[in-house]
């Protein structure tokens, strides 16, 4: 099937057979391998990415049911070489060991800054909620989205 | 000049945050193809046949390997890491739900999976061994019937260590015996990414190379040189960026034998990256250890000896990770952070139906399963003696002046300061503010907990002498090369899944070179760019590959001291360092730099004879001793009884790791143990049904804390550095996941006491949780010998709230008293008046067999009782006469019990006949 | 990762659209919703759909809106909208408790009520929340509309009355005066599936009586996700401890409860009774029960 999508801003078409996971499309279709997988059951998280604007984990979708959407992930997420005051944060508060669940995590917490830019640490906790990470025992993660709401507005 | 040293962000972030990270499923090569593993549905098979033909007809399947397949090649079997061997893929039988039977390679990995369902497997069901406790029994089917196992009945290996007889002695002048049975349960350390190879095998050039998810780049290259024939320098290892490994990235595994020999026969690059059920269905399960544990004590609680029996289910292959001198690993270092003057403590691991492996989830191979059995052991005796657990803790602990520390199971632990560790847990917990809080929760029908934890860690192994893997030493090597600008390249021989060994190695280097951390690159994971060494795990990077990177650092500058003296015309005498810099003694303005010698060391200055130019400098660590990181935990879990459910309030740790070369790193890594206690503490478990099913094969099932199950962590810090380290650092990677479920169990056990509970096997879900209440004894209804007095037997059964039947109250006082009031032989006597006035002896128990005599029951019925305890869901309940003090000949009561048809478990059947003579 | 069998994909434009791909593809044709069950069964290959019908182009049934004495909720609704409605918290605060717990706040914002609805799984929160509430499905067909109530839905596990060319188009609530909803859950972990659960709807009168009840059990092995017993029991009485906790009672004894890794069948049929007893509790207190007058803070 033929599928056109908007992906970090710049237009996409392939034929892809239309059981294609979405996350198996922006990995090995277009070689964004910043997006991560790690179950089989949609319950960890590694793979979120927006469609459109909502984060999605990306192994529950089929890439059809994107044909047309604008997509997401991990590397659209700083504007050129400016980071993203998320990544900024997930560094400055060692927000990331491994760096596996990373990117997922960072797609969601920039979601939830855009929804709701003061959050409490609950907030961030239940946000983050669907999303495994196997490192940090989540700390250092809250405290890098923290980090990122207050250091919003930096230049 | 120490600036080196502190919190600074990692390097390894910019591109991990980035998405720029190579992991494994990242590597695509040209012309690459992709596999998959046909998996045994079934956890005991015989196998007929293996048809592949409708498989190999797929257009897009390259090819089908089968145990056929490999068995031409001699490879239809791999060594294991305990020397045993493991199925490749299966000739002969599945042994485990989940082994490998075929590796499909195809030209996509849709294709590939739509091929395993093509292949047709023929086989013959076998009842699978899955009950630990029946698979030595004589009458349980084998595991291994190939050759070479006869006779081994599912045994794989009995071995101890400690003084039996001098523990046996401690315990019999004890005044306090308490004894449990406990399980440790099957975990999987799960890391977010799985397991994965991709093998690019060069018919040309003969030549391998393997981009494989381990821990250990350079066993594994010697391991895949050993196993295919390839020369070994014909082979290089590249481990990318790995999602996490925590031990379960250590061993080599069939996929990726798979991988090599496809890639060989179809001379294209194979990738092979399992899928999640894969990872938690037959790669690097851990624990599972099974343990009847004992603790003695005087009654003013001094522990004077400690005591386990194990049982440990290795799986249907002998897979351990651990050295070959420690079959049982570490775990006789179970006196842990107590001076125990007597211990002893042995283990026989079996074979059973299920999944290999056995790895050390974050922790030193075992440690963790001692650190739990003692810390259960003290709080339950805590109990016994109705004295607080802290208290007792600090009676306990080894002291700071006996330092060296000699153990006695002999371990030599290298520093410590326990009891200011326990402090400042203490104080930073509020823990007197938290019992207050306790007992005004009480006192409204609110149940919260408070957990006491200590652990000591035995961390970075070597000496080589002791350890190794596969017969290759621990030890591990380390290259340094200083450019002529004064930059510098570290190769090391262990491998980052996380831990910032990028960051941190720098730091070491810069620290002893008077150097930025930014201008040392440390490169790791390729074969062909490092030194040899064995890898990362048992936390043994920093103390080992850290120490080699450090003694290499420290060459570089003796010859920076040679070069030093001629750039500046004095002595080597008169030079020190200082700063960052080869200073003339007296005036400190005079001196040399890294950068500068750097310069001149490879500049044409003429250098003496003997001294070659450069700054290079190259070392192999053996280390002298494990280093032993310590810790106290304070863990607080509020528990809502009527639904079981418990929530982690607080988490409270000190960890001792020696000196912190990056504080904000190491936090991380205790941040992370600590999650996985509440984890493993919880929710985190691999079972099985009878029939050998898998339960816990996804994310599903087997669960991993989230955010909101983990508290807000409050972390403290002591440092006693390690005397023979060379910077007195530690290891600090595991310390948390030994530490930190025991913590939470002893908390969640604390909430429970009102009720009578001593102890649930992890994890304790809702469901565990509930049922211990409810075969507890109702709250403030703990059985203490004064209630036991002169009590019938119906007036007990309705203190516990189970009727008036008064065998079910007798057996339910009887299982009771046998965990939580059992006393030594000798001293202290107890008595109970279990019915009718009649009194008894207590006898010793044997954890959950459940032990009584005629006494107990006059008017009852052997087999009453056994109904009894049944009832109330004991496990076990054996009669026996009580020294002959009435009369009864021993046989009778046995035989009766015995004809009540109650399952003994098999260890217990053997010492208590034993017992009964 | 584990990845589907090969399946076919059609969108549809409309519902009759959608009807008319399904009456074309025959019955191994699946509609797709938000397919976070469908698609997790596809990838396990338990589900082998040979067709696919979206419907996610149906914006036409993602609503949430009052009309004709109902709560209408349009079948594409997801979790996540309907967690954050005002006007469905403001009637049925139950569906707010139950939103909350349902997944997790990526699956909610994907997944729809009315997939979950069909997908009819026994662990599904909103059946047993709908089923407390009394409501109405609202199925379309080649023939035009019919309206099932929401306790004859389900016909078993992963079994609804929806037939093969046929789909679900809207739930529909009774809006009444003098309720109060509640839903409670216990799982082993945040996200998780419950080990059990329990929604209660409480309708008092002036004089605090009961005059309507709706008890919802989740996972518990209630028939039709209802402890019909329960209901009986409490009509026609006054709200009290004494009477949430036989009610919690009857509803126990009255379940058929599965052991699984989640828990062993007493400790689940125990949850019926607690967890029935605690949603009736907060459901009075929320219809106007309480101390002093009886009636008096009630959901809006
Ligand atoms: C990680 C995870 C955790 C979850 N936890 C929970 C939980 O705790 N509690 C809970 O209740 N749910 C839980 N869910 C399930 C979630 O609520 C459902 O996935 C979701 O609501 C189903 O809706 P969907 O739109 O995704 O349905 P789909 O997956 O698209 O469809 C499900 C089924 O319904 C059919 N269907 C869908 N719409 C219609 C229609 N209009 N008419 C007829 N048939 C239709 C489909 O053909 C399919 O058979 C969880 C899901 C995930 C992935
Ligand atoms: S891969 Fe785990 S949720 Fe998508
Ligand atoms: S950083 Fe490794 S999984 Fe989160």
């Amino acid at each position: 099937m033929k599928i056109t999508m908007y992906v970090n801003g710049s237009e996409h078409a392939r034929d892809v057979e239309p059981r294609m996971l979405l996350i198996h499309f922006i990995r090995d279709e277009l070689g964004l391998t910043g997006s991560h997988w790690g179950c089989d059951t949609s319950n960890c998280g590694a793979c979120v990415m927006w469609l459109d604007e909502v984060p999605v984990k990306s192994c529950t979708v089929l890439a059809v049911m994107a044909d047309g959407r604008r997509v997401t992930t991990v590397e659209g997420l700083a504007r050129g070489t400016r980071l993203d005051p998320v990544q900024q944060g997930f560094t400055a508060c060692h927000g990331l060991q491994c760096g596996f669940c990373t990117p997922g995590m960072m797609m969601t917490a920039r979601w939830l800054l855009d929804h709701n830019p003061a959050p409490t640490e609950t907030d961030v906790r239940e946000a983050i909620s669907g999303q495994v990470c196997r490192c940090t025992g989540y700390q250092n993660i809250v405290k890098s989205v923290l980090w990122a709401a207050a250091h919003e507005g930096d230049a | 000049m120490s600036e080196a040293y502190g919190p600074r962000p990692r390097k390894e972030d910019a591109r991990l945050i980035r998405g720029q990270g190579k992991f494994i499923d990242d590597i695509s090569l040209p012309g690459m193809l992709h596999a998959a593993i046909l998996r045994s549905p079934l956890a005991h098979a015989r196998i007929i046949d293996i048809d592949t033909t409708a498989a190999l007809a797929h257009p897009k399947v390259t090819t089908v390997l089968t145990g056929e397949d490999l068995a031409a090649r001699g490879l239809a079997w791999m060594p294991t890491l305990s020397g045993d061997v493991q199925a490749v893929l299966a000739t002969d039988k599945a042994r485990f739900q989940g082994q490998e039977l075929a590796f499909v390679v195809a030209a996509d990995k849709y294709a590939a999976r739509d091929a395993l369902e093509l292949i047709s497997v023929d086989a013959e069901p076998l009842t699978p061994v899955m009950d630990v406790s029946v698979a030595t029994s004589g009458d349980a089917p084998l595991v291994r019937d190939e050759e070479g196992f006869a006779g081994s009945g599912n045994r794989i290996f009995d071995w101890s260590a400690g003084d039996e007889a001098a523990t046996e002695a401690a315990f019999a002048r004890a005044d306090v015996v308490v004894t449990a049975d406990m399980t440790y349960p099957r975990i999987h350390p799960a890391p977010l990414e799985t397991c994965g190879a991709v093998a690019d095998y060069d018919p040309v050039e003969g030549r391998l190379t393997m981009w494989v998810t381990t821990q250990a780049p350079h066993a594994h290259r010697t391991l895949y040189a050993m196993l295919t024939g390839l020369p070994e320098h014909k082979i290089r290892v590249i481990s990318p960026d790995l999602g996490g490994g925590f031990g379960g990235k250590v061993p080599v595994y069939p996929g990726y034998l798979c991988a090599i020999v496809a890639s060989m026969t179809t001379g294209r690059p194979v990738k092979w990256v399992e899928d999640r059920s894969e990872n938690l269905m037959s790669t690097a399960f851990a624990r599972d250890f099974h343990m009847h544990g004992e603790i003695a004590a005087t009654s003013d609680g001094r522990i004077t000896g400690l005591r386990a029996r194990i049982l440990a289910d290795h799986g249907a292959f002998n897979a351990v990770a651990q050295p070959t001198k420690y079959p049982g690993g570490f775990f006789h270092i179970f006196t842990s952070s107590y001076d125990i003057p007597a211990a002893y403590c042995s283990i026989t691991a079996v074979y059973t139906n299920k999944a290999p492996g056995g790895v050390a989830y974050s922790c030193s191979i075992r440690v963790a399963e001692a650190v739990y059995l003692v810390e259960r052991l003290v709080d339950m005796l805590a109990g016994r003696l109705d004295m607080d657990p802290a208290e007792l803790r600090s009676r306990n602990l080894i002291r700071p002046e006996q330092f060296p520390y000699t153990s006695a199971t002999g371990w030599e632990y290298d520093s410590g300061d326990y009891p200011r560790a326990l402090a400042l847990a203490l104080s930073l917990s509020d823990y007197e503010g938290l019992r207050r809080e306790q007992a005004e929760k009480r006192a409204r029908g609110e149940y919260m907990g408070i957990g006491i934890s200590l652990f000591t860690e035995a961390v970075g192994a070597g000496p080589r002498k002791h350890m190794d893997i596969v017969g290759l030493g621990m030890a591990d090597g380390a290259d340094l090369r200083v450019h002529p600008t004064g930059t510098a390249v570290l190769g090391v021989s262990v491998q980052t899944q996380g831990q910032g060994h990028e960051t941190t190695f720098a730091q070491l280097v810069a620290h002893e070179l008077g150097l930025d951390p930014d201008d040392v690159e440390v490169v790791h994971g390729d074969t062909d760019r490092t030194p040899f060494g064995l890898g990362t795990y048992g936390s043994r990077s920093t103390p080992v590959s850290g120490a080699a990177a450090v003694v290499a650092a420290r060459r570089v500058r003796e010859r920076a001291r040679i070069i030093a003296a001629l750039m500046l015309e004095v002595a080597e005498a008169d030079l020190e360092w200082l700063d960052g810099a080869w200073r003339v003694r007296g005036d400190y303005a005079a001196g040399a730099g890294i950068v500068e010698i750097a310069r001149a060391a490879h500049s044409s200055l003429d250098l003496p004879d003997g001294v070659d130019g450069h700054l290079d400098a190259s070392a192999v660590y053996n280390p002298p001793n494990l280093t032993f990181p310590f810790g106290a935990y304070v863990c607080v879990t509020d528990v809502d009884p009527a639904t079981g459910s418990v929530v982690v309030r607080r988490f409270i740790a000190v960890d001792d790791c020696g000196v912190r070369i990056n504080p904000m790193i190491v936090e991380g890594q205790i941040h992370r143990g600590l999650a996985d206690g509440v984890g493993i503490a919880l929710m985190q478990a691999i079972t099985f049904d009878a029939a050998g099913n898998c339960l816990s094969g996804s994310f599903m099932d087997y669960l991993l804390p989230t955010a909101l199950e983990v508290p807000s962590l409050e972390l403290g810090a002591t440092v006693t550095p390690s005397p023979h380290h060379p910077v007195g650092a530690k290891g600090i990677g595991e310390s948390a996941t030994v530490g930190s479920p025991a913590a939470v169990v002893n908390s969640v056990m604390d909430a429970l006491a009102p009720f009578g509970v001593v102890h649930a096997d992890m994890p304790l879900t809702p469901a565990v949780v509930w049922g211990a209440i409810s075969r507890g004894l109702g709250p403030g209804r703990r059985l203490g010998r004064r209630d036991l007095r002169r009590r019938s037997g119906d007036a007990l059964a309705r203190d516990q709230g189970r009727g008036e039947d008064p065998a079910l109250g007798v057996a339910l006082a009887v299982a009771d008293l046998s965990e939580q009031q059992v006393d030594g032989g000798g001293g202290d006597r107890v008595e109970v008046g279990a019915d009718r006035g009649q009194w008894r002896d207590e006898v010793r128990g044997l954890g959950d067999v459940v032990e009584a005599n005629h006494a107990d029951v006059v008017g009852h019925s052997p087999a009453a009782l056994v109904q009894g305890a049944q009832d109330a869901e004991r496990q076990v309940v054996v009669g026996r006469e009580d020294r002959g003090d009435l009369g009864h000949p021993g046989e009778d009561l046995a035989g009766a019990v015995a004809r009540g048809g109650v399952p003994v478990r098999r260890h217990h059947r053997r010492d208590l006949r034993a017992r009964l003579g | 990762m584990q990845v589907p069998a090969q399946v076919e994909y059609e969108k549809a434009s409309s519902v009759s659209h959608a009807l008319s791909l399904l009456a074309r593809y025959g019955p191994e044709a699946r509609i797709l919703a938000g397919g976070h069950s469908l698609i997790p069964m596809m990838k396990l290959r338990l589900a082998q759909p040979e067709v696919l019908v979206d419907v996610n182009g149906l914006a036409d049934l993602r609503f949430i809106r009052v009309a004709g004495g109902e709560l209408r909720i349009g079948t594409l609704t997801t979790h996540a909208q309907l967690l954050d409605s005002a006007l469905a918290a403001g009637h049925f605060a139950i569906l707010r408790d139950a939103e909350r717990v349902i997944a997790d706040p990526i699956v909610r914002e994907w997944g729809t009520v009315g997939g979950s609805l069909c997908q009819a799984d026994p662990s599904e929160d909103l059946s047993a929340a709908f089923a407390a509430l009394k409501g109405t499905m609202i199925i379309a067909g080649p023939g035009g509309k019919r309206e099932v109530s929401a306790r004859e839905f389900h016909t078993g596990p992963y079994e609804t009355v929806v037939g093969p060319v046929e789909m679900l188009t809207e739930v529909r609530l009774p809006v009444k005066a003098g309720a109060g909803t509640a839903y409670v859950k216990v799982s082993r972990r945040a996200g998780d599936w419950p080990v059990g659960a329990a929604g209660a709807a409480l309708w008092l009168d002036r004089a605090g009586v009961i005059t309507d009840a709706g008890i919802g059990l989740t996972a518990l092995g209630a028939q039709h996700f209802v402890a019909a017993e329960a209901e009986d029991y409490l009509r026609g009485r006054r709200p009290g401890p004494e009477a949430f906790a036989e009610a919690g009672a009857i509803a126990a004894a009255n379940c058929r409860p599965a052991a699984d890794q989640r828990g062993p069948e007493d400790y689940k049929r125990h949850l019926a009774g607690e967890l029935t007893r605690r949603a009736l509790a907060v459901a009075a207190r929320r219809a106007g029960w309480g101390e002093g007058t009886g009636l008096g803070e009630r959901t809006p």
